[in-house]
């Protein structure tokens, strides 16, 4: 208790102005602490915080108050007061994932990432790393190197930070004995070397104590490295390496003030620009030369990684937001397919081949994950196949997306590297991704020119394409009234053909379940299928519970705008339960059928559907006739 | 070597990756949302905030109006200053005042916390759903208290404007989440990032126009229950007892003059106020009432769409 007055800087009362020189000129280092409560990280933070003097006497005097009250060192500071605050959330039931913290020293200004807890740990370490130059991973030195500790290194590593520092906390409970560090960082180095960890820093800590924390500490003479403030103020930041790169900007916004001005906005991701510099605009690939760089304080005679500025060009070319101004003779690759691993972020497990919403940099884009190649335990980093990422797993994937973007690699390139996945319904960050490479066989295979088009097929037949998509729940009635529809389409002289759920199962998917992965996969084979047959000129019925809504909206997308006619077969739930034609309700009450639509797995239900029938007021018949008359208007035409 | 030294005379200083960062937060927002709005407060973040966005999109005009949620207890010089910024960044100026708070005359005098639920609250509510508005720059900063030290910079809010911390994304990298349903609106905080010394800093060196009352100066005040208050203009109610005093006072933060403390100063440059800020030890928003109404206030007025 003897040190507590806050002492404010020295130069601030002697000399303001040599003070805020000195603040203006600062960098700045955004790290993670990576540990429990338990490693003591909330008091690492929290000394941290009060070595730097940033807190203030109110604060001072609750933390005091505090500390007393429910702190866990006796008349001493609780500095983990201070950071945590998290009871109450708790109680509140609000969501603790990732704080930020803020605390400067005369060289630096710091941006602390803390991610609290141990469940959710996947995805807020990951959120709170990815924004990191540096990661601090605590370990209890009387504990030694655990699970978590591996865990924490390996997220770290697969986000790319590279520097690394191994704390070993509590080094006052174990006598600051130099052979306790000595095995800790032995161990901790042959299981870095497995995961790729090139280098790290290892230092004795003690965060309740204070040693090697602002100052080299009396306790460890054999320890000859530097305290921990003295590294996170001199180690180099990531900017440092992207400025090295060739030149990269996403564009963010194209800046049109007037008709004699035309700039492009972003923030540089890469390398450096100076007007006069030739660039080329990916994907495009046109050429031009900067003109200037244009910001508020005048123009620039150069820019660098990490700048946000305005370009002009010499020449008027095409370039908006989603492109990437880059270096001339050193474009990014183009690429619609990719190896990446993914996270998953949401409560709904990804399925391979559901359409996701993918941001990277400045583009969006329609994503389906088309391959799961192996999921990694972030225990012990093996490897197991998968079909599906729940919340917090992590996977290695192949991924494609519906236009080519320009990238770099996540390990050369975080910006240009990185993407999040995103709902396309609830429109939630769902997962996040870092690109490996390129899959080249999508440049390899072209798409073939046919020259009787679809409208030809159609024509021939004197009718327009078009694919009934019959929706609803087991037993309400789509394959029978399908089947009429199609009866009654056939002696029109209509040609169609009726892809039923049963029938494919038997043969295309025979090879799928009913897991949510697999009636993903089954609705996307019958969507292709389906389209090829309108593109063959044919009037197609298909009947498939088809839950997912964001299924039904990806063959929506696959076919040309008003072929895709949705027909909602609506029958309640006990309505269809209590006909049970196949007896598969009975079976699923049972428990004898799993992931049965309507009982233990969901139907969502259309909600603009072109077409819907009520059975329980219309009789199958009348069902087929309605539909055929909203098709044709009754006129046959 | 030969590298290092060239490379170290541009390294991005913490306030030019701060910029930066701003900068890239507003061009996303404007290209993402329909119809983005910049709250205005007149406060000195407001103010670093307004100074991001000219710098974000020049030679254009931010392309987005400012919007202040008036309550009509400001002080004289915010509103002077007010209507300045807004014509000098070629910005249109929206000023809202909930219609119903004026009909029933609610005054910090007489109304308590009901004064900044109805003007301010209910106020923001009224005028983003009126004109609207689908993404709302705000200036509040993590650092400002513990339960912001987590807040997003893209803060999700149902149709009713709730704040529900269950829908919140996570934030990676520099891509943010900007999609949402119709109807749903996003608050962006693009000064997450800044402490209140940045902000000050910031000030002083890009020169930027602040309401002089963080000056000090001699003004009228009474003092209140341990807070010192300036008698802005002739609405101000007096309680037995009370005389007016000239003292030398400044504020730290500015609201609605009747509900804000002024603290006794003699700093009258930016470097001064500075240098008071780090010397004298209390965190910036001890000077404002609306905190100490309840206990975990901010948390539940963030829920109820008060930012």
């Amino acid at each position: 208790m003897n040190d507590i007055a806050y002492k404010p800087d020295d130069l601030i009362a002697e000399d303001i102005d040599a003070y805020l020189d000195q603040h203006q000129h600062k960098s700045l280092l955004r790290f993670i602490t990576c540990g429990s409560v338990d490693d003591g990280k909330s008091t690492l933070i929290g000394r941290l915080l009060y070595d730097s003097k940033m807190i203030f006497e109110d604060q001072l005097a609750s933390l005091e108050a505090d500390s007393k009250k429910v702190g866990t060192q006796g008349e001493e500071i609780d500095f983990a007061l201070l950071v945590d605050g998290l009871a109450a959330e708790r109680e509140q039931g609000i969501t603790i994932d990732v704080a930020y913290r803020f605390f400067a020293t005369e060289k630096r200004k710091f941006i602390v990432a803390d991610t609290p807890g141990h469940e959710q740990y996947t995805r807020n370490m990951v959120t709170g790393a990815s924004t990191a130059d540096l990661a601090v991973i605590l370990i209890d030195a009387r504990k030694g190197v655990l699970t978590q500790t591996r865990r924490h290194s390996y997220l770290a590593h697969l986000i790319g930070i590279r520097n690394i520092v191994l704390a070993v906390n509590k080094m006052d409970l174990v006598d600051y004995d130099e052979g306790v560090f000595d095995d800790i960082v032995s161990d901790y180095r042959d299981f870095a070397a497995e995961i790729g960890i090139e280098d790290f820093l290892a230092i004795p800590l003690s965060g309740l104590k204070g040693d090697n924390i602002a100052s080299r500490s009396d306790a460890t003479p054999w320890y000859d490295g530097p305290a921990l403030l003295d590294h996170l103020e001199t180690v180099g930041v990531d900017y440092d390496r992207l400025r090295e790169q060739p030149f990269r900007m996403p564009v963010q916004w194209v800046n049109r003030p007037n008709l004699d001005f035309r700039g492009f906005s972003g923030t540089i991701a890469g390398g450096r620009i100076a007007p006069g510099d030739k660039v080329r605009v990916a994907p495009s690939g046109k050429l031009s030369t900067v003109e200037r760089i244009v910001t508020m304080r005048g123009d620039l005679d150069e820019a660098v990684a990490g700048q946000s500025v305005t370009l002009t060009f010499e020449d008027e070319i095409d370039c908006s937001r989603g492109d990437v101004i880059a270096a001339a003779d050193a474009p990014p690759e183009v690429a619609d397919q990719f190896e990446a691993t993914i996270v998953w972020m949401d409560e709904h497990a990804m399925l391979p081949g559901r359409p996701y919403i993918l941001k990277t940099a400045t583009n969006l884009a329609t994503a389906t994950i088309t391959d799961e190649k192996y999921q990694i335990d972030v225990n012990t980093m093996e490897k197991a196949p998968g079909k599906t990422l729940e919340l917090n797993g992590i996977a290695v994937c192949n991924i494609s997306i519906d236009k080519p973007v320009p990238f770099a690699p996540y390990d050369e390139n975080p910006d240009l590297g990185g993407f999040i996945l995103i709902d396309r319904m609830t429109n939630a960050t769902v997962g996040a991704g870092m690109i490996h490479f390129a899959l080249r066989r999508s440049q390899n295979i072209h798409w073939q020119a046919i020259d009787i088009t679809r409208e030809a097929h159609a024509a021939q037949k004197n009718q327009k394409a078009k694919l009934l998509w019959f929706t609803g729940l087991s037993g309400s009635g789509k394959s029978t009234i399908a089947n009429l529809v199609e009866k009654k389409l056939h002696a029109m002289g209509k040609h169609s053909f009726l892809l039923d759920g049963d029938n494919v199962r038997h043969g295309l998917n025979r090879d799928l379940g009913f897991t949510d992965a697999d009636r993903v996969e089954n609705i996307r084979r019958v969507g292709e299928v389906a389209r090829l047959m309108t593109d063959a000129g044919l009037i197609v019925l298909t009947a498939f519970i088809s839950p997912f809504r964001a299924e039904r909206q990806m063959i929506r997308k696959m076919i040309p705008e008003g072929e895709f006619i949705e027909v909602f077969v609506d029958t309640p739930l006990d309505v269809a339960e209590a006909r049970d034609i196949k007896g598969l309700y009975k079976k699923a009450r049972a428990g004898e059928l799993k992931n049965f639509t309507g009982i233990d797995s969901p139907y969502e239900t259309p909600q603009n559907a072109e077409i819907r029938v009520n059975t329980v007021e219309m009789t199958a018949e009348e069902a087929a006739e309605y539909i055929v008359d909203q098709l044709f208007g009754g006129r046959g035409a | 070597m030969n590298s290092e030294a060239k490379l170290s005379p541009e390294r991005l200083t913490h306030l030019e990756r701060l910029e930066a960062e701003s900068i890239h937060i507003m061009r996303e927002v404007v290209a993402e949302a329909e119809r983005p709005v910049m709250l205005y407060s007149v406060g000195k973040d407001s103010a670093v905030m307004l100074h991001l966005a000219k710098m974000a999109f020049h030679p254009s005009p931010p392309p987005f109006p400012l919007m202040h949620v008036d309550t009509t207890w400001k002080f004289r010089a915010m509103y002077e200053l007010r209507d300045r910024a807004a014509r000098e960044a070629g910005m249109e100026l929206i000023v809202h005042q909930n219609p119903e708070a004026r009909e029933k005359g609610i005054n910090p005098f007489d109304h308590g916390s009901l004064h900044t639920d109805m003007w301010k609250t209910e106020g923001l509510k009224q005028a983003l759903t009126e004109h609207g508005f689908d993404a709302a720059f705000g200036g509040a900063r993590r650092d400002e208290e513990k339960s912001r030290a987590k807040e997003r910079v893209f803060s999700f809010r149902t149709a009713n404007h709730r704040w529900d911390p269950k829908s919140q994304r996570p934030e990676l990298w520099k891509l943010y989440n900007a999609r949402k349903a119709k109807g749903e609106s996003m608050r962006v905080f693009p000064l997450s990032n800044w402490t209140e010394l940045d902000i000050w800093q910031y000030i002083h060196l890009e020169n930027i126009e602040i309401v002089p009352l963080y000056y000090s100066a001699k003004r009228p005040t009474v003092e209140r229950d341990g807070m010192i208050l300036m008698v802005d203009d002739d609405r101000f109610r007096f309680e037995e007892g009370e005389e007016v005093v000239e003292r030398s006072i400044r504020f730290r933060t500015l609201g609605c003059y009747p509900l804000t403390g002024a603290v006794e100063s003699e700093a009258a440059t930016l470097p001064e106020i500075i240098q008071e800020m780090l010397l004298t030890t209390t965190s910036e928003r001890q000077g404002r009432v609306i905190d100490h109404d309840q206990a975990a206030s901010m948390e539940k007025k963030k829920q109820e769409g008060y930012f």
